[in-house]
């Protein structure tokens, strides 16, 4: 049995469901992207164009989520598969755009660098367990319009994962576009065998920003998958409680599926959140709240129902160190997400309510993934009954140390984490040093680091990758890249 | 308790009603509007000020406070524009051009009407000429920007640019915030003032408004 956490009863999902489509039918949305109301009005909504607003009906509700595939699969560099998003199938990605970079050195937050992100995507291409890298965080060391897409650039070149990022401006995404080509070829490659995941986000409440709709309606078109990671912020922008905020969320995303779909039916869509809870006392959006885990696993079971693969914001802290705080937080919420079976979690390596990237947490984090995909393994019988001959076995041997049921099943079963996680006795461990958490996950990054090998691309993809960043940063005055320092 | 006191007292405790019944009763004994403004309704804001940043209260006590203190200057503004006392200040408010998030702005312009300033919310997605064009429209002297994004902060800088080309510096003071801005920005490309919360910006901008010398030592 594959343990699984439910939090909301069929009655409650389908009320909040229900409560979404009214709002979608009845309040309808702000929407910024004249081709989205466009496409709206063509599919029988309702639509106030000089006022930007539309709302939509239940048929066309109905005929757009049927469109939408239940799963779908991505791809690394290379075209072997990595991803299958669906079920309850999870995979882990280090959370994105992180505005500081954690500095080893001072342990204080800083903005990042070329070297900051390439030590980062060096890290992330030799951790096991992080499925995807993400573009997470903006080296400030080119001009400000191409910082997006400079990071996926980085990413490219030093990490055949697939990636998951985000444009920050409309025409952002044709530079991206171009770079993920460039790696996989042709546009029809590219949709065959995904290798991107963009974020498009709506605004709460019940807006979506030219930008973002924009974004989502040209990845849709072009057959790149889209994650649809709402936000809604329970007691300021949307209800305290976290059910009526759930009702909300739904409404905006399934907004975004639905336009999604009438871009391009069959459109790979991730149902996903950021949701926080309103911090009156600080005025922030804690992602280590246990309000957060529960709108978190709230929307994957209300996306699972709607038959959606899903994502969300989780495992991830809002310390400011790599302290005990930024690991509790993070392992509490990894635990959550991979029990509820939420397909893309996008957490690992983030601090500071996801403004601050650190890759010595990232490599902690890689740990606490492993802990939590062990839970979900759950527990299965092998070979084990009846188990009397074994205990026959132990009484008679006095210890199962070289059983061959043992040498057989140790590897499935014991998940041996490490050498972040300390696990030596205290005389050991003092006699081999006796070193903090940090200074052992400083060395393991450094490690990871040393023992890097680029992507095995042609030269021609590492060439074409150069000149295209290079014609975007002297389009905007900055000759030529920084140091790569390969 | 005095009366004066009372209303500070009630407004500190969120009461709209009773701040607007007291403040009929200053007016009907005649103690003069500027006064009741100073002495009792922004006394009351300021104790809830003090409380918020002792982590006392939160939030939406604050909101709660501004709301008495909506009902309160109801009553006396015209009697203030009778005696020509000047409104706490007017301050311009937006986000950048290229940028969304209004969230954090939102937030500092509730609780900048709430200390009693009038707001000019330009909304998202501001272009530089506007900020400035507006303020000079509107008569603020103070415009607030926001950013969220790295890529937006530098538009910050322009309209800072902007104010400088037409010698407008002094005349116009600027305050800037947003999780990317720091103080070491803001200083950077030369602004009046930071904060980091809506009571912070309530206070710097009120120092930039009794002409405080800002991060730059001057207006
Ligand atoms: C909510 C949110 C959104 C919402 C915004 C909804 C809205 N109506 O504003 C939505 C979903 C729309 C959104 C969209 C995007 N977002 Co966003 N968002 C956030 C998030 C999680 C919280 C922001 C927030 O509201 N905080 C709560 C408020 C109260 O705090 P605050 O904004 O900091 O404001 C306080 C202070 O800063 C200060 N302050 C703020 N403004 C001002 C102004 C003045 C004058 C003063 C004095 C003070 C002041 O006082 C405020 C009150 O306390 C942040 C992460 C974060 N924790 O900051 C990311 C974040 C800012 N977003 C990010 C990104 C990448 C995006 C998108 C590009 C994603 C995408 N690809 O779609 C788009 C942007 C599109 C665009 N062009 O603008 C990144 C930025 C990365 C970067 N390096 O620049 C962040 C850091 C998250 C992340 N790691 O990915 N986002």
């Amino acid at each position: 049995m594959r343990p699984t956490l439910r939090f909301l009863t069929d009655e409650l999902a389908e009320r909040i469901i229900a409560e979404a489509r009214d709002l979608l039918c009845g309040l309808g949305l702000g929407i910024h992207s004249k081709r989205a109301l466009g496409l709206l009005g063509d599919h029988g909504a309702r639509v106030d164009a000089a006022g930007r607003h539309a709302w939509f009906t239940s048929d066309l509700i109905d005929r757009a989520l049927d469109a939408a595939p239940p799963s779908f699969e991505l791809f690394d560099a290379f075209g072997n598969q990595t991803h299958d998003l669906g079920g309850d199938r999870v995979h882990f990605t280090p959370a994105s755009s992180a505005i500081y970079y954690l500095d080893p050195d001072t342990g204080r937050m800083r903005r990042p660098t070329t070297a900051d992100y390439v030590r980062y995507a060096k890290v992330v291409s030799r951790l096991p367990d992080i499925a995807a890298q993400s573009t997470a965080f903006i080296p400030a060391d080119v001009p400000t319009e191409v910082q997006d897409s400079y990071r996926l650039f980085l990413g490219l070149f030093h990490c055949a994962k697939p990636i998951i990022t985000g444009a920050f401006s409309a025409a952002g995404f044709a530079l991206m576009q171009d770079l993920l080509m460039i790696v996989r070829g042709s546009p029809d490659a590219l949709a065959e065998k995904p290798f991107a995941i963009f974020s498009c986000a709506p605004t709460t409440p019940l807006t979506w920003s030219e930008t973002t709709s924009e974004n989502l309606l040209d990845c849709a078109v072009a057959g790149i998958p889209v994650e649809i990671p709402t936000m809604p912020l329970a007691g300021f922008t949307s209800p305290v409680t976290v059910a009526g905020t759930l009702a909300l969320h739904a409404a905006e995303t399934m907004s975004g599926v639905i336009l999604a779909q009438l871009a391009a039916p069959g459109a790979k869509v991730l149902y996903g959140g950021s949701p926080a809870p309103f911090d009156i006392r600080y005025e922030t959006t804690p992602m280590g709240a246990a309000e957060t885990w529960l709108m978190d696993a709230g929307l994957n079971e209300i996306g699972k129902r709607l038959n959606l693969p899903t994502q969300a914001y989780m495992a991830l802290s809002d310390a400011k160190a790599l302290d005990a705080q930024a690991g509790l937080e993070t392992g509490m919420g990894a635990v959550v997400a991979v029990l509820s079976g939420i397909n893309s979690i996008s957490g690992p390596g983030m601090l500071d309510f996801e403004n601050c990237q650190s890759v010595e947490k990232l490599v902690v984090d890689h740990e606490i993934v492993g802990l939590a995909l062990r839970l979900a393994r759950g527990i299965i019988p092998r070979e084990d009954f009846p188990v009397r001959p074994r205990i026959e076995e132990l009484l008679s041997e006095k210890h199962l140390l070289i059983s061959e049921h043992s040498l057989k099943h140790l590897a499935a079963e014991h998940h041996f984490p490490g050498p972040i996680l300390e696990r030596a006795n205290q005389s050991r461990w003092l006699e081999e040093g006796a070193s903090t958490l940090p200074q052992r996950a400083r060395d393991q990054a450094d490690a990871l680091v040393a023992s890097w090998q680029p992507p095995g691309f042609e030269s021609e993809v590492f060439a074409g990758l150069i000149e295209r960043m290079t014609a975007a940063c002297r389009a905007h005055g900055q000759d030529e890249l920084p140091e790569l320092d390969n | 308790m005095e009366l004066l006191e009372q209303i500070a007292d009630q407004l500190e405790k969120g009461q709209a009603a009773t701040v607007a019944q007291l403040t009929t009763e200053a007016i009907s004994a005649e103690i003069p509007a500027a006064e009741i403004l100073n002495g009792g309704l922004i006394a009351g804001m300021d104790l809830v000020g003090e409380k918020f940043r002792k982590h006392e209260v939160f939030l939406p006590h604050v909101l709660l406070a501004a709301k008495a203190m909506h009902a309160g200057m109801e009553l006396i503004k015209p009697l203030l524009m009778r005696d020509g006392v000047r409104r706490v200040g007017k301050a311009v408010l937006g986000t950048v051009r290229g940028d969304q998030h209004d969230i954090g702005k939102n937030l500092v312009g509730i609780m900048l009407e709430g200390a009693g300033f009038e707001v000019l919310d330009l909304g998202t997605d501001v272009a530089p000429e506007r900020f400035v064009e507006a303020a000079l429209a509107g008569g603020a002297t103070v415009i607030g920007m926001s950013a969220l994004l790295t890529t937006t902060m530098p538009v910050m800088r322009e309209v800072i640019e902007l104010i400088n080309e037409r010698e407008l510096r002094g005349r116009l003071r600027t305050v800037i915030g947003g999780a990317p801005v720091t103080e070491d920005y803001a200083r950077e490309i030369g602004a009046d003032a930071y904060a980091f919360d809506g009571v912070s910006a309530v206070d710097r901008i009120r120092d930039l408004v009794a002409g405080g010398p800002g991060l730059l030592g001057g207006p």
